[in-house]
């Protein structure tokens, strides 16, 4: 029996075990949404494409799963750009449908055109034109082959309307041949071994854990390796979740926005166990300063990410729980000399205990401010070991990072590589969505929250509880504190001086709004926040020019930290 | 240091484009680049020369292979093998000239392809090293225009690619 090319699509996505999409209609997919309806896909509207994208990635983080989000053609699907740049730059497996204009109006101009493909090129890791119906199945298993394999990553298929009216007779290939994507999984033995006899024969090893680590689902791996070692263990922004917070071997963050005891490690340790992290300049500071007295061992599953931006002394090409667990192996057949190891980095152990009682993650606490540390802290206390925390971008997203505590992996979604305003809430309806049962947190500040905040209306639509905090300085906080310390104060454009009522916005679109101004208001609030049903949007009026503390300043060595007084 | 590579890529849609993004998103730079099918008319085989130190270089062989459609890239530095370029050249040659320009053209085994009274256009083909020698010869004589299409290389030896 034939098919039509947009039911096939669907078809396909049944076969690819996809049960949620997010998306919003237009001409170009109105095929699409119609056998939809007859199709057990759940099928969420967001407000905004750009919204449909970032919920997919929240709901992939959230889940290890492909998000799966539709667009239609032209502004429908340039919309989808800052989403999928998104995802790119953390390497998030989505697959992303675009509508297109029918492929004999393609390259006319024609109503609501655009070259998606060419718009995409950079941002994807790869990309499709469905140019006729019987290439369709085979191009979307290799779409979702591409997105989660290997480095994950979004895949657009750009589907012309007249391919979606077209037919063919259905069939779903059992597999994919792509003559030149075999990603290497299994990282190479030999390296493995010499890791390991670098590891044994350390003095000051360190693990530096980045995103990949999530990706890769190496939880378990990592907490081998570390315990049987007793090797510290530093995370990237995009790792937190990774490695519990309260482990004693855990160090925290390191970077920009580091704990100081991090940046001390990386800088004095002799040994760097880097897995699954790209040494984002955000990471290194100075490029020269940055672990310099240490051989880097880099674990990754892309080439391309190792010797990219440091030396690498041993490269391991592999996924990276895979070669964690090898290497643990490897480890425990020489058990006496783990065990000298462990004695031997007893003394490195203590000099990070000494960098941690001298310099702790620390503010200044007030009874007359709220302070959004605080805030942090409180939530920190308030929530479930698995809640899972959204943020968006800037100060609030920093503080998040540096004072509330993650034990379980895929708890913290956030835009690491692009630093995306905006993507936190619509991230938190995808996870949501993935976890009705969860508490599903978007922690936000008043600059961010605003430029999506018409997901508010879609949490309502679908009675998604996503509790929103707005720790509300009236500034684009983190460009402010930039301006503070290295523009000599002078606040261009940061002041969003409007005064909005994030309450009364709640309730105009059917959510509960609640404030506070002081700090003995605070708990009490995010007690009655958690417990409301529905979406809530806790606001906190906090103080105004508090800064995010420790920080590196930009060109700077990570041992030249400006620390909190 | 000046590098040639090779890449083979499927022969799809838009994977000219891909590559050459890939050169101009990352601030790599590419000298010349020539691309058509192979005997598999399924595969297309480019061939890019490009400047960059190691780090470099091992950047762009490492992007080049990350492409989905790239199936083999070759970098022939330090390796044996043949290089062609081909350049049609229109050159003055009127009265005083003609017999100047063919003996440069006997000279280089070039080819006239097309006579004007006022014109000779010349095709020679060689390494890049020879073209640029004609083109100097040629240059004082009146050089119209020039069209060279970039360096193809393929590996001495026996062995084709797929067994290499």
């Amino acid at each position: 029996m034939k098919l039509t090319g947009s039911k096939i699509l669907l078809e396909c996505l049944l076969r690819e075990e996809v049960d949620t999409v997010f998306g919003y209609p237009g001409g170009t997919v109105i095929n699409i949404y119609d056998d939809l309806m007859d199709y057990p896909i759940n099928h969420i509207l967001t407000r905004h494409e750009q919204a449909a994208v970032h919920a997919a990635d929240g709901y992939a983080r959230a889940t290890g799963k492909v998000g799966v989000a539709i667009a239609t053609s032209g502004p429908g699907a340039t919309n989808t750009v800052t989403g999928i740049a998104t995802a790119y730059m953390d390497s998030i497996p989505l697959v992303v449908i675009t509508g297109q204009v029918p492929t004999a109006l393609i390259g006319n101009d024609a109503f609501q055109e655009a070259d998606m493909v060419g718009i995409t090129r950079p941002i994807t890791k790869h990309n499709f034109l469905v140019r006729n119906i019987n290439e369709l199945t085979t191009i979307v298993k290799k779409a979702f082959h591409i997105a989660r394999s290997g480095r994950p990553g979004p895949v657009l298929i750009d589907f012309p309307k007249d391919v979606q009216l077209d037919s063919t007779v259905f069939s779903y290939p059992d597999k994919v041949e792509l003559a030149g994507y075999k990603p290497t999984v299994g990282g190479n033995a030999r390296q493995i071994e010499k890791a390991a006899r670098m590891i044994l024969e350390a003095r000051k090893p360190l693990i530096y854990v980045g995103g990949g680590a999530v990706l890769s689902d190496a939880a378990q791996g990592l907490r081998e390796l570390a315990e049987l070692a007793q090797l510290p263990v530093t995370t990237t922004l995009m790792a937190k979740s990774i490695f519990p917070s309260r482990h004693p071997l855990c160090l925290g963050m390191l970077g920009m926005h580091g704990t100081y005891y991090s940046n001390m490690a990386v800088t004095n340790c002799d040994l760097l166990i880097a897995a699954g992290a790209r040494f984002d300049d955000r990471v290194t500071g100075k490029i020269a300063t940055f672990a310099p007295n240490a051989k880097i061992i880099h674990i990754d599953i892309d080439p391309t990410s190792i010797k990219k931006n440091v030396r690498v002394d041993l490269p391991i090409v592999g996924h990276l729980n895979d070669v964690l667990q090898k290497l643990a192996d490897k480890m425990k057949e020489q058990g006496d000399k783990v065990d000298a190891l462990v004695e031997r980095t007893h003394g490195w152990r203590s000099e990070i205990a000494e960098w941690k009682k001298a310099h702790p993650m620390k503010y200044t606490p007030s009874t007359s401010v709220i302070k959004p540390q605080f805030v942090i802290e409180k939530i920190r206390e308030l929530t479930r070991d698995d809640a899972i925390i959204t943020t968006e971008v800037g100060q609030h997203q920093m503080w998040t990072a540096q004072f509330f505590d993650f034990i379980q992996p895929r708890t913290f979604l956030t835009s690491g590589g692009l630093g995306t305003m905006g993507y936190g809430l619509p991230a938190a309806l995808g996870a949501q969505v993935a976890f009705r049962d969860r508490q599903v947190i978007d922690i936000s500040g008043d600059g961010s929250f605003q430029m999506n905040s018409q997901e508010l209306a879609t949490l309502v639509q679908y009675r998604l509880p996503v509790k929103i905090v707005i720790l509300n300085n009236n500034f684009l906080g983190m460009v402010r504190q930039w301006q503070e310390m290295f523009f000599d104060r002078r606040y261009s454009q940061t002041c969003m001086e409007l005064p909005i009522d994030f309450v009364k916005l709640a309730e105009a679109y059917g959510a509960t709004g609640l404030r506070a101004e002081k700090p003995d208001e605070v708990e009490a609030m995010i007690k009655k926040g958690l417990e409301t049903p529905g979406p809530v949007i806790m606001e906190f009026r906090i103080s105004r020019e508090e800064n995010v503390l420790p920080m590196v300043p930009p060109a700077s060595g990570l041992n030249e930290m400006v620390l909190a007084s | 240091m000046k590098h040639t590579i090779s890449v083979l890529v499927e022969n799809e849609f838009g994977v000219l484009s891909r590559v050459a993004g890939l050169f101009s998103g990352r601030g790599f730079n590419i000298e010349s680049l020539s691309v058509a099918p192979t005997l598999d008319p399924s595969i297309s085989r480019m061939t890019i020369v490009t400047s960059g130190d190691d780090q470099i270089l091992e950047q762009i062989t490492k992007q080049l292979n990350k492409l989905i459609d790239t199936i083999k890239v070759i970098d022939f530095t330090g390796h044996d093998f043949v290089e062609r370029e081909m350049a049609l050249v229109k050159v003055c040659a009127e009265e005083e000239s003609r017999a100047e320009v063919l003996r440069i053209v006997d000279i280089f085994r070039a080819k006239v392809v097309d006579v004007t009274p006022k014109s000779y256009t010349v095709e020679v083909t060689g390494a890049p090293g020879k073209i640029n020698a004609i083109v100097e010869l040629l240059r004082p004589l009146g050089i119209k225009e020039i069209v060279r299409s970039g360096p193809v290389v393929i590996g001495r030896g026996p062995k084709g690619w797929k067994s290499s």
